[in-house]
């Protein structure tokens, strides 16, 4: 093998920054080139195609994407990208980041992105901890999980990501695990083509951190989890879609409506005036 | 067709400064707005709510303050001119992204109808307390560019104003008014859309593999590729390099900020402007901006009747702060008079470059307006 | 979803109480290239575990960082699914089309 050897996925990254700096048996790698096949299987114009995200390790995403990439601050990808998709509608949009980044700090602004049904796409990486400032627990850490910051257990209650973000609008919810590579892909494929606000968690291994701290193993370890406990049900309530810290993980699409969306709904002046009702 | 209205309403008008704010926008290409209601920023947005629609244009209510401070961002870099308005509480929240806007080099226009404060404070009365919050608010080092109208026409004029420097310089402008100035009715001349001077930002040539996000021209302003356009767009909040790529050493910092802190310093002459009324034979001056630049202005004419010697510099531009300008004037009068609706905030960079060359005096007043009065009984002190 | 592990089964060479089928010879089967960028390796060890024909194992060698990259045991078995070109985090395998092969 040549020392000159292309990567068939080089021309979507920004190859001379590899290696990336994700830890050996991240799944964020993995999540990433998903991304990318489903990017370029979609048949979207890439020179439209723009990726968002806040901060912490999915954060460093966009960073390596060879398109349109925006890196932003905690929590505020979401309305970044917003102002991107409606200031220019040819823009395909799409937010990847992190579990803390997008449901703690940049909670509100999901849950209403969701609400206004703006046409952007949200993948969510949930690896149940912040992994780049060294395992602390977050909105997703499960009950009685151990973090830096719960050293006893976590006592708080976790969000169920899809339950949230079918309550708030969302016009496409989906769950995988980062070993799901063809579904996932194929899901993220069908969110970039989907018109609204579409949302994706996947729920991916953090060995560093969030692993070592409850003995799940190494990234492989996780992974091999991941094979053996997911059960795929398509389709059903999301409040359902258990994800328990030693159980099941209920993985498949749970949402897939369609209704308009912000720009759909904005005013057409040719018809209306504020004085004068059409 | 006949609800579609032009961008830019020529003529005579009796507007609001706040109006007038969204009319002078939307005059220079203005295109997006986001912002979150916010006494006494709101008649911003509510004017732009009506206004947007009829220029093609979007207006979108945010959830708050640092939503709309990151929606305008991207806004712009998908190449709209956008802008948010708020007051004290919003401003606070705003500077996070703020700090953003400056390091990924993005223009656009925050407006700050100023309250009084801390915290809630005074919704309903003027202040002029985030003086300082607009120099150094968000983290770090960095220069800013904050303009003070004084009127309505001012707003709608500064407004522009504020648009054309962020293009050119690539930053967010700051518009410090202030609730006296943003809700006072006043004749406001919008002129004809051939003689507004607009000012775009800079394009980089057609897209190659050597092209560089933030290698910066003679001038330390790098040119801007929108998304979408082809150029593959990297920006980070991070330090990082020419290419845009996150660098992590102090090299890449003492580099970059210097040039982002220098490309508004080195550019000063181009961007400071301040106005001089009666200053020519001067021996108090009265250093004012914002609202109590129009009771200066009175109090100066008032003691010119009585044969002192008062003039007025005002300031349009106060940040970057005119120090060549302050030091010029400390050098030629005995004393300077600087009144502000806060304890004291100007006055402090007044003193700094004044280097004691002269007596400055603070004129601090909390909640409303100095009357002329207020501002003459302290030239006349100072006059004995 | 049966996600219990693939069994580490040979398809190139069919069970003796196989019939030959009499067209046999029209049928090919995919055949795939490996490539790995030895350099980009962290030893994650996802492709060993996850390749449904069992074409790597843990190499003996090092890369510069430290990390043993897999080898291939078996290049013959690849059927050319690209799950480990998916799967690997790392960008640092992937899989060119190479000629099929019999099935017997």
């Amino acid at each position: 093998m040549s020392m000159n050897e292309i990567h068939p996925m080089d021309k979507l990254i920004r190859a001379d920054r590899m290696p990336h700096i994700w830890c050996s048996g991240c799944g964020l790698g993995t999540n990433f080139i998903c991304y990318l096949t489903a990017m370029e299987k979609s048949g979207l114009d890439l020179n439209k195609c723009v990726i968002v995200s806040g901060i912490g390790c999915t954060g460093r995403i966009p960073g390596y994407t060879n398109i349109d990439s925006f890196h932003t601050t905690h929590g505020r990808a979401i309305p970044f990208a917003l102002g991107l998709k409606l200031a220019n509608p040819e823009l395909t949009v799409t937010v990847f980041s992190g579990d803390g980044d997008l449901f703690a700090i940049g909670g509100n602004h999901f849950i209403h992105a969701a609400r206004r049904n703006v046409d952007i796409n949200i993948i969510c990486v949930n690896n149940f901890n912040y992994g780049m400032t060294g395992g602390q627990f977050g909105p997703t850490t499960p009950l009685d999980a151990k973090t830096t910051t719960s050293p006893y257990g976590n006592y708080e209650h976790p969000f169920n990501l899809v339950d949230l973000a079918a309550a708030s609008g969302a016009v496409y919810v989906a769950r995988w695990t980062s070993i799901h590579v063809r579904r996932l892909s194929k899901s993220i494929e069908e969110a970039l083509l989907k018109k609204g606000f579409t949302f994706i968690e996947i729920i991916s291994p953090c060995p560093t951190n969030y692993g070592r701290r409850n003995k799940l193993g190494d990234g492989l370890d996780e992974m091999k989890y991941y094979r053996e406990h997911s059960i795929i049900k398509h389709g059903i309530n999301p409040k359902e879609a258990d994800l328990s810290f030693n159980g099941e993980i209920v993985v498949g699409k749970f949402v897939d409506i369609d209704k308009p969306t912000f720009l759909d709904n904005q005013p057409d002046m040719s018809q209306m005036s504020v004085n004068n009702k059409k | 067709m006949n609800n579609i209205k032009p961008a830019v309403l020529t003529g005579e008008h009796f507007m609001n400064g706040d109006y007038a704010c969204a009319e002078g926008a939307l005059a220079c290409g203005c295109r997006f707005f986001a912002g979150y209601p916010i006494t006494p920023a709101t008649e911003i947005s509510e004017k732009m709510s009506r206004r947007m629609p009829e220029v093609g244009g979007i207006f979108i209510q945010m959830e708050d303050e640092m939503a709309s401070m990151n929606a305008i961002l991207g806004a712009s870099w998908a190449g709209v001119k956008s802008m948010t308005a708020t007051s004290g509480p919003g401003f606070s929240l705003m500077m996070e992204n703020f700090g953003l806007g400056i390091m990924m080099e993005v223009p656009c226009v925050l407006v700050n109808i100023q309250r009084g404060g801390p915290s809630t404070g005074l919704p309903t009365l003027v202040g002029q307390q985030d003086m300082m919050q607009a120099r150094w608010g968000s983290h770090g080092d960095y220069e800013v560019i904050a303009l003070t109208p004084s009127s309505p026409q001012e707003m709608f004029d500064f407004t522009i104003k504020a648009f054309n420097l962020s293009e050119k310089y690539r930053l967010p402008v700051l518009l410090m008014s202030d609730e006296i100035v943003g809700h006072m009715t006043e004749k406001v001349v919008i002129p004809e859309e051939k003689d507004i001077k607009i000012v775009n930002r800079k394009k980089p040539e057609k897209y190659t593999d050597k092209y560089l996000m933030y290698k910066a021209d003679k001038d330390l302003v790098p040119p801007m590729a929108n998304a979408g356009e082809g150029y593959k767009v990297i920006t980070t909040g991070l330090t990082h390099d020419e290419k845009g790529y996150p660098a992590m050493n102090a090299e890449a910092q003492e580099k970059l900020i210097k040039r982002l802190c220098d490309k508004i310093l080195k550019n000063k002459a181009d961007i400071i402007e301040t106005q001089e009324q009666e200053t020519e034979d001067a021996e108090i001056i009265v250093v004012a901006y914002g609202s109590p630049a129009r009771s200066a202005l009175s109090a100066v004419k008032l003691a010119r009747k009585e044969g002192i010697k008062a003039g007025l510099l005002r300031l349009i531009t106060v940040w970057p702060f005119p120090d060549e300008k302050i030091l010029e004037v400390a050098n030629k009068v005995k004393t300077i008079i600087v009144p502000e609706i806060n304890r004291g905030q100007i006055v402090r960079e007044v003193e700094r470059c004044s280097y004691g060359k002269c007596n400055v005096i603070s004129l601090p007043k909390l909640g409303n307006i100095h009357t002329p009065y207020e501002i003459l009984k302290v030239i006349k002190e100072v006059s004995l | 979803m049966n996600l219990s592990e693939p069994k580490n089964k040979d398809i190139s060479k069919p069970p003796d109480y196989w019939r030959k089928p009499l067209d046999v010879e029209k049928y090919k089967i995919p055949h795939g290239a490996v490539h790995i960028i030895i350099e980009r390796c962290k030893g994650c060890e996802f492709c060993i575990e996850f390749c449904p024909q069992k074409v790597f194992e843990v190499s003996d060698e090092f890369n510069s960082k430290g990390y043993h990259p897999p080898k291939i045991v078996s290049h013959d078995k690849c059927v050319n699914c690209k799950l480990c070109e998916l799967i690997c985090p790392e960008f640092a395998i992937y899989i060119t089309e190479d000629e099929p092969m019999n099935i017997i």
